[in-house]
């Protein structure tokens, strides 16, 4: 009981130090990377610009997170 | 060159930050409870963070061929400064109250008032407990931004040196001051921590999906170390567009005073 108690607050700090209060924020970064591997792996850009479109999407990423929390956050 | 220099000055102010919120912490044990016990609280968390930078910085180094590890550190450092970034745009919007270290030390000091006595080994535990847990937690959060700039900048002795000079900084201040460091602009400065950090972490995160491609090098940013500055300014740009944005979005008055503090509607 006391190793599952622990083993729960290791999990819970991490989270929390990690993914924070959003968890939509690591779910974009995650989706982005994961898109930018996928248009890598295919060859989709030369890498100097899938840098750089790379890059815009994680900030409208966040932009677009953190404007849908503060909306959702009114409605309440 | 840049990643250096930008990792002393990344380092050294989230370090800055993150002690003073600890030095509080401290403070309230020691003045409230005892100095020794707060001192040793300090003292043993100070001892288990270096053992984990230590072992988390040699097992990344060692075990992660380098675009492996600028993916790694990279998406985490961008999750991890988001997260600062996040806050930052909200407390800049008024949607959040802004860090007090004045209320955090009065919190602090009613706490310790109102525990009971307790000794063990010597030390007033309340206060050595309190100081360990507050000096490690804030210390975490200094260890991973010195472990993923480090590592990635492959300078980690670099980063802990930098920290460990940033946290010698606060405690002389805090010595002399001998009050917490509320004068310290900390929600200017997490703003930008959060910069950097989500930055770097986008500059080395997309450089580190080079690991999917046959040979494994680094996908190149236009510029390579110049993207940085880039980057900066970008989200720079970007938080700011989003400081404007999200009050009107927030479709209500703002109710927020003068120090940032939400006052009553």
């Amino acid at each position: 009981m006391t190793v599952l108690r622990l083993v729960k607050g290791f999990a819970r700090f991490w989270y929390a130090f990690l993914i924070g209060d959003d968890w939509k924020i690591a779910a974009s970064v995650v989706s982005v990377l994961l898109v930018g591997a996928v248009a890598l792996c295919a060859g989709a850009a030369p890498g100097g610009w899938l840098a750089v479109l790379l890059g815009l999407l994680l900030m409208a990423g966040f932009g677009a997170v953190l404007l849908l929390d503060v909306a959702r956050r009114n409605r309440r | 060159m840049g990643a250096t220099y930008g990792l002393v000055v990344a380092v050294f102010l989230a370090s800055v930050v993150e002690a003073v919120e600890a030095l509080t912490i401290v403070m309230a044990m020691g003045m409230t409870r005892g100095w020794r016990s707060a001192w040793a609280g300090t003292a043993a968390a100070a001892v288990a963070l270096a053992a984990f930078t230590a072992a988390a910085g040699y097992a990344l180094a060692t075990w992660l061929p380098k675009t492996a590890l600028q993916l790694t550190v990279g998406a985490l450092l961008l999750v991890f400064g988001l997260q600062w970034l996040r806050k930052a745009v909200l407390r800049g919007a008024g949607l959040k109250p802004r860090h007090d270290e004045e209320a955090a030390f009065a919190e602090q000091t009613a706490a310790a008032r109102g525990a009971g006595p307790a000794t063990r080994l010597g030390l007033d535990w309340f206060a050595f407990t309190v100081s360990l847990k507050g000096v490690f937690l804030e210390g975490v959060e200094i260890v991973f931004i010195v472990i993923t700039f480090g590592t990635s900048a492959h300078d980690v002795p670099v980063a802990a040196g930098t920290a460990a000079a940033a946290a010698v900084c606060v405690a002389v201040a805090g010595f002399f001051a001998h009050r917490p460091l509320s004068r310290v602009p900390e929600n200017t400065l997490k703003y930008g921590v959060g910069l950097l950090l989500a930055s770097f972490g986008t500059y080395w995160a997309v450089a580190g999906l080079g690991v999917f491609t046959a040979d494994g090098t680094s996908l190149a940013w236009f510029g390579r170390d110049w993207a940085i500055p880039v980057l900066i300014a970008a989200w720079f740009v970007v938080t700011r567009l989003l400081i404007r944005i999200a009050p009107a979005l927030a479709r209500r008055p703002d109710r927020t005073g003068p120090n940032g503090i939400e006052e009553a509607p």
